[in-house]
């Protein structure tokens, strides 16, 4: 499927696994709870590993592991729930992790300026009509009057 | 006042683009119901019982004539030609077409003006003062950090989606006319032993179902720290502050349910990894302070006989002048309230007619500069006491001279059931009843200081659980009853007001408060005021007299 990353409209391989889905070949995400269970197998996974974390997830549940993580998906239960702003915005400066953030689920477009602000660098869109759209709105301000993060 | 540079025009300027591009995404069904009802929501558009109504931003209750002349004009381009005056000191348009509303805003823009996170569980408008610069009792002039602060919540993205909305209020004087302690975020500027100013921090505080009053959480935060701390505050919110259900979700409830003590060390440990990197220069304090610099004033020799004189020949003239102007920090001046609150008009209400008059009695009179405020009124803040009557004659002209303020029929009243989707009951029907009632100004005057305040459902937009005589606007089955509270205030000594009884019908609540007013004008002692007899003698005394 096509996302957004780093700006560009890209082809995505990754698969987010279930909590219930076999491990498969390749890159993959898992939940935080099925991290938290089955760490060190997955530490020997020949593909990439990433992490979802949802709302209500505590980052220090897993700042020890960051190092593990090539993928952060921060899952959106609902565009409304903002949580998820703060997780990404303390994930690049407070525990300086520099690989992909990737912002998942039930988002809008509109919502993708302000999320590349705290530093999330991929969309991952359910609606994968709106992959222009959503890129636009990254330029959708040209000034701002807070320290950015991207 | 405030002057945008190039990076501020911008912004509003790609503001109103932006919005332009999602009004016309939502007209060709591109962005969903939902959807589109955030975006708009934090560009000032609700969607009312009639049509959408449109909230605009005054920060800090600050505007200078060309704006309030470009307010004349949208109000008569785009709506009924007028406008409403809110408790938070933004205005209202409640007729405007939403397809209208992206042209409204870059009307807006021209004159440095947004509905910016007006509305929507966001940042609001930060409130202030509306004597801020000028009155007797200043600390130091709230309005540079107020400008601080609008600037950090504008398009902050890291808390545009809160679980509820967010108010700040920052107070910089002895006497509280912010409501600052009913704000999510109250900020009084104090200084400390060594003179240094700061800040008083008060976190949890709100109306709404649930009135709480804010507690201490900070005594004392140095200026330099103001934006990290914050910024603390907002992220320990936006992270553990309830989702679950909107009526708990306000901040209030988080620290009601923690606690102070709890809320404070969450806030601190924070803090502390932010404040070394987020600090507040003094160059920047000295930046925005020049945008607020005294205006030339005139010295002037006092006393001035011919005031002296109109004043002794006039009785009319002398009673606006007591209750409608106050003492200004600099001799020869005095500060000039514009009563919103005629007898026969919606309090708050102002037509285009009246902006456009005033905006020009700004510039003749005091500076080019307007306040807004919490009251829902209009303030001219440095008039020459030389002028005031040929002011008091043209406000008498433009209706807007019924000296009142501070009294009876000052009241805080919400639009009610009239234009509120929301609302239980009617409020300025029932405002209307009482100012009739009242129209004795004698009387209304022998009554001196009261604050009424009327909401048309829980919701209080009118703050009626802390006016001296608050009333509650509820529906029991179809019919629209009125719950009373006495007792509540939102100054210096903030307090929720106390039940008198259980609701009373529509044809008796202004019955019910004139006879609260018989059994003050009976017990009072002295010149003691309304609020403070509640206090002396208690709810007891009114209930019998009305029940």
């Amino acid at each position: 499927m096509k996302i957004i990353k780093d700006k560009k409209i890209v082809d995505d391989n990754w698969s987010h696994l279930a909590d219930d889905e076999a491990i498969s070949q390749g890159d993959i995400t898992v939940s935080l709870s099925r991290w938290k269970d089955e760490k060190s197998s997955l530490r020997d996974h020949a593909g990439k590993i990433g992490i979802r974390l949802a709302p209500a997830d505590h980052l220090e549940d897993i700042a020890d592991d960051l190092a593990n993580f090539q993928l952060i998906g921060l899952e959106f239960p609902a565009f409304t729930d903002g949580r998820s702003f703060s997780h990404a915005r303390l994930l690049r400066s407070r525990y300086q992790y520099e690989d992909e953030i990737r912002a998942m689920g039930h988002y809008m477009a509109d919502q993708v300026f302000y999320l590349a602000r705290v530093g999330v660098n991929a969309f991952q869109l359910e609606n994968t009509a709106e992959l222009e759209v959503a890129l636009s709105t990254i330029n959708d301000f040209s000034v701002q009057y807070q320290a950015s993060t991207n | 006042m405030y002057q945008y540079n190039d990076a501020d025009q911008t912004l509003v300027n790609e503001r109103v683009a932006q919005f332009r591009g999602q009004t016309e995404r939502y007209l060709k069904g591109e962005i969903g119901e939902d959807e589109f009802r955030t975006l708009r929501l934090m560009n000032g558009l609700y969607v009312q019982i009639h049509a959408p109504m449109l909230r605009i931003a005054i920060p800090y209750g600050l505007l200078s004539s060309p704006q309030l002349r470009m307010l004349a004009h949208v109000s008569r381009k785009y709506d009924k030609s007028y406008a409403h005056i809110t408790t938070r000191q933004n205005i209202q348009l409640n007729w405007p077409e939403l397809k209208n509303v992206p042209d409204i805003l870059a009307d807006l823009a021209s004159v440095q003006m947004h509905a910016i996170q007006t509305s929507g569980n966001c940042l609001r408008n930060t409130t202030s003062d509306p004597l801020a610069g000028v009155c007797l009792d200043e600390i130091e002039d709230p309005r540079p950090y107020c400008e601080i602060i609008r600037q950090w919540t504008t398009l902050h993205p890291e808390f545009a989606y809160l679980p509820r909305k967010f108010k700040i209020a920052v107070s910089g004087s002895e006497h509280d006319r912010a409501a600052t302690q009913l704000h999510d975020i109250g900020l009084y500027l104090v200084k400390n032993d060594a003179g240094e100013t700061g800040f008083r921090v008060l976190v949890g505080g709100g109306l709404g179902r649930t009135p709480i009053i804010g507690k201490v959480i900070k005594p004392f935060l140095e200026k330099q720290h103001l934006l990290s701390y914050l910024e603390a505050i907002l992220r320990v919110y936006n992270l553990k502050g309830r989702r679950d259900n909107k009526y708990k979700a306000r901040i209030k409830i988080l620290v009601r349910e923690s606690g102070i003590e709890q809320m404070r060390k969450w806030v601190e440990a924070e803090w502390q990894q932010t404040k070394a990197d987020m600090q507040i220069s003094e160059q920047r304090f000295a930046d925005m302070q020049a945008h607020f610099t005294a205006p030339p004033y005139q010295v002037l020799a006092e006393p001035d006989n011919q005031f002296i004189a109109d004043k002794v020949q006039n009785s009319s003239f002398n009673t606006w002048i007591n209750l409608n102007t106050e003492a200004h920090k600099i001799s020869g001046y005095r500060i000039v309230h514009i009563s919103l609150k005629a007898p026969d008009a919606p309090p708050g209400d102002i037509t285009d007619k009246q902006l456009d008059a005033v905006a020009d009695l700004a510039d003749q009179y005091s500076f080019g500069e307007i306040r807004s405020s919490h009251r829902q009124n209009l303030v001219l803040a440095d008039v020459k006491q030389t002028d005031l009557f040929s002011l008091w004659q043209k406000l008498v002209k433009l209706s807007l001279a019924t000296p009142n303020i501070g009294t009876a029929t000052d009241m805080i009243c919400c639009p009610g059931l009239d234009f509120c989707a929301l609302a239980n009951a009617g409020s300025i029907g029932i405002a209307k009843e009482i100012n009739e009632a009242l129209d004795d100004l004698d009387y209304i005057h022998d009554i001196g200081e009261l604050k009424i305040n009327m909401s048309g459902c829980m919701n209080g937009c009118a703050h009626q659980s802390v006016g001296h005589i608050g009333i509650l606007g509820v529906d029991k089955k179809g019919v629209e009853w009125y719950q009373i509270t006495l007792g509540g205030s939102s100054e210096n000594n903030a307090a929720i007001g106390k039940r008198l009884g259980p609701a009373v019908a529509k044809n008796q609540i202004t019955q019910a408060v004139c006879q609260i007013l018989d059994v003050y004008i009976k017990q009072r002692q002295d010149d003691e005021i309304f609020l403070d007899t509640v206090h002396r003698i208690g709810v007891t005394p009114f209930k019998t007299a009305v029940y």
